[in-house]
């Protein structure tokens, strides 16, 4: 869609999208352009000469079974977290929704945790499961369970899934809620008057008329795992203990920032860099089957 | 809700609540933990508020929250406000000049803007760290204000919503605004600016906690101790296993972070939700 009605000036549009064009070439087209470069040199150990070696650093990185590792990690743990916060992200919506009177008090608590940063949301329950003075750790004591995530890795993953998941609910709560909103309340009414109780309403007719809304979280919810979440790892476990957290994120900081292997960081950008143009491309697909100009 | 059924209203309410204490339980242990001493925290964990408010949080404002040598909190605080209010009213400032010049104006290379502005979707800090930090250190940039804000002021996301926006705006305005002389610069900010007060108040909502939450890119930007912000500070005070930390002027300074970011969620819901929504459409 276009406007009918248009200014007609020879400078001034430039001079308008000029910040926004300096700041995305200088900031953004500029260093991608850099880290695909970058991702197919290969410096000596000594920093002295860099070579040109095609897809050379690809091949290191898929053949370092570490780096598989890092994927199988980075899956579990987005899998794991979009799944927890879009379940309870529904559950508390429908609930919500069925609430005549209060409702208000529910949303505005339950949206809290939007505001909260990915590596405070990290730090509040890795205070809750601290070995020596967390709550939920003594109470997990008293149970005769042990729990100490600086040992173990499955824990210290369950930790970290735990609050980007929490800090998660928020969001898909909003989005399901306004969701729920929108359908006609006519349809529902309908069904009801033909005998359908409460459950078999949400399955027939509600979720799949929210499938739009839970299709569009799922990206959003994986996008988010991916990338957002690097704070919650950097500063509740470092990746560790024995590589157990680490994301592909985390280790494209790690190895380029703290290990400077740039080729190698380089690499691993652009493999995460395929992955965000998928999303993107999923997501925008779908957004344009929708959206009616 | 459709029928009268006491026990689903019951079940309902009850779920909700076990929604409440999922979300407000981490925040209330943080917030009772922030009372007490490092020592009362140890052993048994108290489950009410102890009496070492104004000590603990003056502590940490003043002096940081770990001992010696670590940045006061103000100081972090301070550079968390001014860089969120930069990248908020910065990403607003740029977006709307940029997506007014693309609807409203015919010029060559129109669509190639339009879509470097979009690719900008597909790469987040996360994707271009080195690179990125290589041209902010040659600019002479790190730890500055300028640094920690301006490479994040490029939106596409808020150039989209106003985009959106204005197509929606009647061609009718603006040939009213024409017949009476008013030229680009005028209907713009007689018309079209007054016009998009609802969504500028709903994203610089989001944006401000946009910025505010960023983690990532201060922590490569800032290596001076005084320009870090509150968010990326705690990193730094976590403790790594040994048994003497100081927890309880950790969580204050943790209530300190997540406060101001939830006061405007919570006060300003009508814009906050209007932003989330529209941002993502």
């Amino acid at each position: 869609m276009h406007k009918r009605v248009v200014f007609r000036n020879r400078v001034l549009p430039y001079l308008l999208v000029a910040p926004q064009m300096i700041i995305t070439l200088v900031f953004f087209i500029w260093p991608a352009g850099q880290m695909l470069v970058q991702s197919m040199l290969l410096q000596d150990a000594f920093g002295l000469s860099t070579r040109f070696v095609w897809f050379e650093n690809f091949g290191r990185l898929f053949a370092d079974p570490y780096y598989l590792h890092t994927f199988r990690v980075t899956a579990i743990f987005s899998a794991a977290t979009a799944g927890l916060a879009l379940g309870a992200g529904l559950l508390f919506a429908v609930m919500a929704d069925r609430v005549v009177r209060g409702g208000v008090g529910y949303t505005t608590l339950l949206m809290a945790p939007y505001a909260i940063a990915p590596v405070v949301a990290g730090v509040l329950w890795l205070f809750m499961f601290d070995p020596t003075v967390g709550i939920v750790a003594h109470m997990l004591r008293g149970l005769g369970y042990t729990w100490n995530h600086q040992l173990n890795g499955a824990q210290a993953l369950v930790l970290v899934i735990l609050a980007a998941a929490w800090k998660q609910i928020s969001y898909n709560f909003l989005f399901f809620l306004a969701g729920l909103q929108a359908i006609p309340k006519a349809v529902i009414e309908a069904a009801a008057i033909d005998g359908a109780g409460p459950g078999r309403r949400f399955w027939r007719i509600v979720f799949p008329l929210l499938s739009p809304t839970t299709f569009f979280l799922v990206v959003v919810n994986l996008v988010y795992a991916f990338f957002d979440t690097f704070g919650i790892i950097h500063a509740v476990t470092g990746g560790g203990p024995a590589k157990a957290t680490e994301t592909l994120v985390y280790r494209v900081f790690n190895d380029g920032f703290i290990g400077l292997d740039f080729g190698g960081s380089a690499a691993q950008s652009a493999v995460l860099m395929a992955i965000v143009i998928g999303l993107t491309v999923v997501q925008f697909r779908y957004i344009e089957r929708r959206v009616v100009y | 809700m459709v029928e009268r059924r006491p026990l689903w209203t019951f079940a309902t309410h009850a779920v909700l609540g076990g929604g409440l204490l999922v979300v407000g339980f981490p925040l209330y242990v943080t917030l009772v933990a922030s009372t007490h001493t490092a020592q009362e925290l140890l052993g048994h964990f108290p489950l009410w508020f102890g009496s070492h408010v104004i000590e603990n949080y003056a502590r940490v404002l003043s002096a940081g929250g770990r001992g010696a040598g670590s940045a006061p909190v103000l100081r972090m605080l301070v550079n968390s406000l001014v860089m969120a209010v930069t990248v908020a009213v910065g990403k607003v400032g740029i977006s709307i000049l940029s997506a007014y010049a693309i609807v409203y104006f015919r010029f060559p290379f129109r669509m190639t803007c339009f879509w470097t502005i979009f690719l900008t979707l597909m790469l987040p800090v996360e994707v271009r760290i080195m690179p990125t930090f290589k041209v902010v250190a040659d600019l002479g940039l790190l730890n500055t204000y300028a640094g920690l804000s301006v490479p994040l002021i490029a939106s596409a996301t808020a150039t989209f919503l106003f985009r959106q926006f204005f197509l929606t705006v009647p061609d009718e305005l603006t040939e009213a605004a024409r017949i009476d002389g008013a030229g680009a610069l005028r209907f713009f900010w007689s018309i079209l600016a007054p016009l998009s007060r609802t969504n500028i108040a709903a994203l610089l909502v989001i944006l401000f906690i946009f910025g505010w939450n960023q983690y990532l890119w201060p922590l490569m930007v800032t290596t001076d101790e005084t320009m870090s912000t509150v968010v990326m500070g705690i990193k730094r005070v976590v403790p790594t296993g040994d048994a003497a930390a100081e927890w309880n002027l950790v969580m204050a300074m943790v209530m300190l972070a997540l406060v101001p970011p939830v006061a405007i969620v919570v006060l300003m819901q009508r814009w906050f939700i209007k932003g989330l929504i529209e941002t993502e459409k």
